[in-house]
C-alpha cells in the first residue's frame, strides 16, 4: 500500500483556532507543505503577527517569533541579518501590514530585505472583532463603520500589492486567492515561487493571499468564499505584480 | 594599554564592536548620531551589520528579532527616540531577550531641546512601556565610564536575559577624552539554547510575547520578578566621592555628579564635611549606600539635570524624605559649580 496523503510536518498536531471557514487553516498548511516540499521547515524562522494569527507560532512546527503589532518585517529584518543563511518569513493580516505596520512593510520591501511576507488580506480586523480594515471595501460593514464603510468618511481601501511592486526592492509579489481548489493550487504555487527566490537571495517576496472572514462579514463558510470571489477580487485583482526573473527573461 | 582620544558617541560604538556586538538597528537623533554614523563604517570591517531603520520603532523591533536570534544588538537614540522605542522594551523585556539601548538624553518632554539633559529618570528607571517591568539602567559619568559600561552591559543583558539600557546625556556623547578599551567578560555565560537558528535535528524555538492564560501571564510576571530580585542583590553600584566623614552628601549621577565633585571639592576647602553618593546604576539602585551612609548624613543634595526625578529614589532608599533638599536645571541648561557651590552653601548653612 502506498501513501498518497499524509499531514506536513512542518505543521504540529494542535487543533487550530480559527473560526470554520476561515482560509488561515488552509494558508498555514500551503506554507508548511511548501516549506516541507523543499526541505526548509528545519531552516525557516516565522515572525508572526498581532491579530487572528498571533498563534500560528503554535501550529508551524518551526521557529517562530511573535511580532509586536505590525513589526514583523523590521523583527524579522533583524532576524534575517543574523541568520542570512535561513529562510525568514513574515506572516501579516491587513490591519497588521497596511494600517498599523505600513511604514515597516513598505520599508523592508524598499531595502529588499531578503524575507517572505504572507500577506493574509480579509477587509476586516478579526481578532479585535470585526472593526474596519484598511482593505475593508466601500460599502462594507464594519463595527466602527456600521453603515458601510463610505470613503468620504472612512477613506479608501489601500492596495499593497500594487503599491509596493512600485519599489526597485520586491522580487516577487503576487496576489491568490484560496476561495476555489484551483485558487489554493496556485496560492501553493506562488508561495513556493516566493520562497524559492528568497532562497536564491533576490530580494524581498510577497504573496497576498485575499482572504475570508465569515465571522466577522456575518455570513456562511460558503457565502464568504462567494464574497471573495464576487467582490473582493474585482477590487483586489488577482496577479503577479512583480517578478525579477520574469523581467529579465524579456 | 592603548588611549585613544575619542568622542563619547564613538567610543560607544567601539566600546560595543570591543564587546562583541555586530549588529546596530538605528535611526538618526541629535545629540547621538554619531554613534550610528560611526558604526556605518566601522561594523562591516568587522563582519557586523549596520542598518539605518525608517523609525525607532522599527529600530527596536529589528532588535528584538536580533536578539531573539541570539546576536549581541544594539540600538541607540536621544530621549524623543527612546520614547518611541518604549513598546519595543516592553516586548523586549516580556520576551526575556538581551539587547543593550544607549539614550544620550536631551531635554524634554516632547521635542524638546537638542541640548543634554536627565529628565529621562522616570521613563527609564520606572519604565516606559506598559506593565510590571524593570531594565537594568546605568549611567556613566565620563567617557572611559560610559565604555566599560557598555561593555559590562553586553555581559548583564546576556546573563540575566534583560534589556540594559545605557543612560548618558548629550554632554558625554559629545565630550572627547581619552578612553583604553580592555573587554573581559564580567560574567560566565550560559549558551543561548532558546535562541532563534532554524530548529535543524532539533526542538523548535518559540520567542513567544502573548500569554492569553491569566495564571500563566501572572507566572511570567513573577519569572521576571525572581530576575529582578537576582539583579537588586547583586548589582547595585555606586561610587563614595568624600565619603569617609561627611555629614552632607550630594546624590547625583552622570554628567550632574561630574559638576557636583568640582563644588564638593570648593565646598571641603570652605571646610564642609560633603561628600557625594553617585549611583552608577540608577536600576537597581544603590539602596546599599544609604545603609552604610545615612546614620551620620544630615541632609542630601541631590542635583540634577531634571526637576527631581531622582529624589523619589534617594527618599526611599534613605526612608526620610525631609532630610533631601533639590536643585535642578532642565531644558538643556548644564548646571555650574557655582551653582551648586552656591546650593550646597544654603542647604548646610555654614555648618561646618
Amino acid at each position: 500500500m502506498s501513501i498518497i496523503f499524509k499531514k506536513t510536518r512542518a505543521l504540529t498536531d494542535l487543533k487550530m483556532h480559527y473560526c470554520p471557514g476561515c482560509a488561515h487553516g488552509i494558508v498555514h498548511r500551503l506554507v508548511a507543505e511548501v516549506l516541507e516540499e523543499m526541505d526548509e521547515d528545519k531552516n525557516t524562522i516565522i515572525a508572526v503577527p498581532v491579530g487572528c494569527a498571533v498563534f500560528a507560532n503554535k501550529y508551524f512546527n518551526f521557529d517562530s517569533i511573535q511580532s509586536a503589532h505590525g513589526r514583523a518585517p523590521a523583527t524579522a529584518t533583524g532576524i534575517k541579518r543574523v541568520h542570512p543563511d535561513k529562510l525568514v518569513m513574515t506572516y501579516q493580516g491587513d490591519g497588521d501590514l497596511a494600517s498599523i505596520g505600513t511604514a515597516e512593510i513598505v520599508h523592508a520591501a524598499a531595502r529588499g530585505e531578503k524575507i517572505t511576507t504572507i500577506f493574509i488580506n480579509n477587509g476586516i480586523y478579526g481578532m479585535t472583532g470585526g472593526q474596519m480594515a484598511p482593505t475593508t471595501l466601500p460599502g462594507m460593514k464594519a463595527t466602527t463603520a456600521k453603515a458601510g464603510r463610505d470613503p468620504q468618511i472612512n477613506g479608501n481601501p489601500i492596495r499593497m500589492s500594487e503599491m509596493l511592486s512600485t519599489l526597485d526592492g520586491p522580487a516577487y509579489i503576487e496576489r491568490v486567492s484560496v476561495s476555489t481548489p484551483a485558487q489554493v493550487t496556485k496560492a501553493k504555487m506562488a508561495i513556493r515561487k516566493a520562497l524559492e527566490m528568497q532562497k536564491a537571495g533576490l530580494g524581498f517576496t510577497m504573496v497576498e493571499v485575499v482572504s475570508s472572514c465569515p465571522t466577522n462579514w456575518g455570513v456562511t463558510p460558503v457565502k464568504a468564499m462567494e464574497f471573495i470571489r464576487e467582490k473582493m477580487i474585482p477590487y483586489y485583482p488577482l496577479g503577479v505584480y512583480k517578478d525579477v526573473t520574469a523581467e529579465e527573461g524579456k | 594599554m592603548a588611549k585613544y582620544l575619542m568622542k563619547g558617541n564613538e567610543a560607544i560604538g567601539k566600546a560595543a564592536i570591543e564587546a562583541g556586538c555586530k549588529y546596530f538597528f538605528g535611526y538618526p537623533i541629535t545629540p547621538q548620531s554619531e554613534v550610528p554614523e560611526y558604526l556605518s563604517s566601522e561594523l562591516p570591517k568587522v563582519g557586523g551589520v549596520f542598518v539605518q531603520a525608517e523609525s525607532e520603532v522599527a529600530a527596536i523591533n529589528m532588535v528584538y528579532g536580533a536578539a531573539a536570534a541570539g546576536a549581541r544588538v544594539l540600538t541607540s537614540s536621544s530621549s524623543p527616540g527612546i520614547a518611541l522605542k518604549q513598546e519595543g522594551i516592553g516586548y523586549l523585556t516580556n520576551a526575556s531577550l538581551p539587547a543593550v539601548i544607549v539614550n544620550m538624553m536631551r531635554g524634554g518632554p516632547g521635542l524638546g531641546t537638542i541640548q543634554p539633559g536627565q529628565a529621562d529618570y522616570n521613563m527609564t528607571v520606572k519604565g516606559g512601556s506598559n506593565g510590571d517591568y524593570r531594565n537594568i539602567v546605568m549611567a556613566p559619568a565620563s567617557v572611559q565610564e560610559a565604555v566599560d559600561m557598555m561593555m559590562e552591559a553586553f555581559d548583564l543583558a546576556d546573563y540575566y536575559r534583560i534589556p540594559v539600557m545605557v543612560m548618558s546625556d548629550g554632554l558625554i556623547g559629545q565630550m572627547m577624552e581619552p578612553v583604553s578599551f580592555d573587554y573581559k567578560p564580567c560574567k560566565e555565560l550560559p549558551p543561548k539554547d532558546w535562541a532563534l537558528t532554524g530548529m535543524g535535528e532539533g526542538k523548535k524555538h518559540m520567542v513567544e510575547n502573548l500569554v492569553m492564560d491569566a495564571d500563566e501571564c501572572e507566572a511570567w510576571n513573577h519569572d521576571h520578578f525572581k530576575v529582578y530580585n537576582a539583579i537588586e542583590a547583586a548589582e547595585q553600584d555606586w561610587e563614595d566621592f568624600m565619603m569617609e566623614d561627611a555629614e552632607y552628601a550630594f546624590t547625583s549621577y552622570g554628567t550632574s555628579a561630574r559638576i557636583a565633585k568640582t563644588a564638593i571639592g570648593i565646598l571641603r576647602e570652605k571646610g564642609y564635611k560633603v561628600g557625594m553618593i553617585r549611583p552608577k546604576k540608577l536600576w537597581p539602585f544603590p539602596i546599599k549606600a544609604f545603609e552604610l551612609h545615612d546614620a551620620k548624613i544630615k541632609k542630601y543634595l541631590d542635583v540634577e539635570m531634571s526637576m527631581g526625578q531622582m529624589v523619589g529614589d534617594v527618599a526611599l532608599a534613605c526612608g526620610d524624605a525631609s532630610k533631601i533638599e533639590f536643585y535642578g536645571r532642565v531644558g538643556g541648561n548644564i548646571p555650574t559649580v557655582d551653582e551648586f557651590v552656591a546650593f550646597g552653601e544654603k542647604v548646610m548653612g555654614g555648618d561646618k
